[in-house]
């Protein structure tokens, strides 16, 4: 949402995956480590246990662009099954996702759950994820049971068909040197990958990274 | 534009308009402020007094609660609830959807009553539906739509990010 009376650009970016993967882990270091007076409060709405119940969410200024301030906000769903109905609402008018996948391998049915019930709500809602800013976080990489890189972009990340015949062209993933973000597979289909991320988020490593990608991949959609 | 689940933007107009249509609802009723919030819960802006809160965090949590409660609705039979009202000791709240698109919040104490808020919600709404219908038709419209304010700025958005 763009506010030209009080020059303020809003969006809204949710951190979505399986329960215990790490989003709340995700905004909490977020919020540890930006100066107080670029961001608010962090709100969780969770159980006694700490889980999630409905959301966390905490906003970002990111600085000033054109006379806009430009402001994130920050949601993270409920992973747990269980709790389908509060996810989807958080999805509404959601300008940017981030997957948070834990990489242990016994997390991966998990995962593939959780990755399919994104694209059935953001579908419910008439969104395409596959048009939209989305990057994903492997995260936990620090576990001796992590699965490789590998294994988890087949699963998650294998690729949707490029169907416009304009973007048929290679184009190289900039956080991954000889990687490709869009390729032709040995078969001739064009494929697109969303940007991936390794992430230790208890130590910090990657959120960052992720962040900014996605913030990046934002603002570059309203230009 | 690919992003489109929320693009839309308000100009200095618009503001002014629903600004003092606010205004006059405020007096009516002797409310306290009125907020404006983005069902996806962004603050579009605060009318009358200044709330003495946290509005980002009012914003977030009236449009989840606002969204937890159309949810309820359709469980039991209804298309929406219109309105939501939550009594305090001091202060109450009153919140009402406007388009399907903002929620409207109204923060009243002891000098007005739930029925007088409630009585003169329903022209307010009226109203500002007229002028949100005017914002979003006009960017369906693209014409005030981020295109023209972030086109080539690459650069300025790469330099956002020094954290």
């Amino acid at each position: 949402m763009i506010n030209y009376a009080s020059r303020e650009i809003n969006c809204k970016i949710v951190y979505y995956g399986p329960g215990l993967g790490g989003k709340t882990t995700n905004l909490e270091h977020v919020y540890g480590k930006v100066k107080p007076e670029t961001r608010g409060k962090l709100i969780s709405l969770a159980t006694e246990t700490e889980r999630t119940l409905f959301f966390d969410f905490l906003p970002v200024d990111l600085g000033t662009i054109r006379g806009f301030k430009t402001r994130f906000h920050l949601y993270t769903v409920p992973g747990q099954v269980y709790y389908n109905a509060s996810r989807k609402l958080i999805l509404k008018n959601v300008d940017g996702i981030v997957f948070v996948g834990d990489s242990q391998a016994e997390r991966m049915e998990a995962n593939l759950e959780s990755m399919q019930n994104l694209y059935d709500n953001m579908s419910e809602y008439g969104y395409d994820l596959t048009r939209m800013p989305f990057v994903i976080q492997y995260n936990k990489r620090d576990l001796p049971n992590a699965a490789p890189i590998d294994d988890l972009q087949a699963a998650l990340n294998p690729g949707w068909e490029v169907e416009d015949a304009t973007k048929r062209r290679v184009a190289p993933d900039p956080y991954h040197a000889g990687e490709n973000l869009v390729e032709q597979l040995p078969g001739g289909e064009w494929i697109e990958r969303a940007p991936y991320f390794e992430a230790i988020a208890v130590q910090g490593d990657g959120v960052f990274d992720t962040l900014k990608a996605v913030s990046k991949l934002v603002l570059k959609a309203l230009a | 534009m690919t992003v489109g689940t929320a693009n839309w933007s308000f100009t200095q107009d618009d503001f002014t308009s629903i600004t003092e249509s606010l205004k006059r609802f405020l007096g009516d009723t002797n409310s306290r402020c009125a907020l404006l919030v983005d069902r996806s819960g962004q603050l579009v802006t605060t009318v009358g007094e200044a709330p003495g809160l946290d509005t980002t965090a009012f914003a977030t949590l009236t449009a989840a609660d606002y969204s937890a409660n159309d949810q309820l609705a359709k469980l039991v039979g209804e298309n929406d609830f219109s309105s939501l009202f939550h009594q305090g000791e001091k202060d109450s709240i009153y919140v009402a959807d406007v388009a399907r698109r903002l929620l409207l919040v109204i923060i009243f104490d002891s000098r007005t009553t739930v029925g007088l808020v409630r009585l003169r919600m329903k022209d307010e709404i009226e109203e500002l539906t007229l002028l949100v219908d005017r914002v979003f038709s006009r960017g369906r419209n693209s014409a005030a739509s981020g295109g023209h304010l972030l086109e080539g700025a690459d650069d300025e958005i790469d330099k956002l990010f020094n954290w």
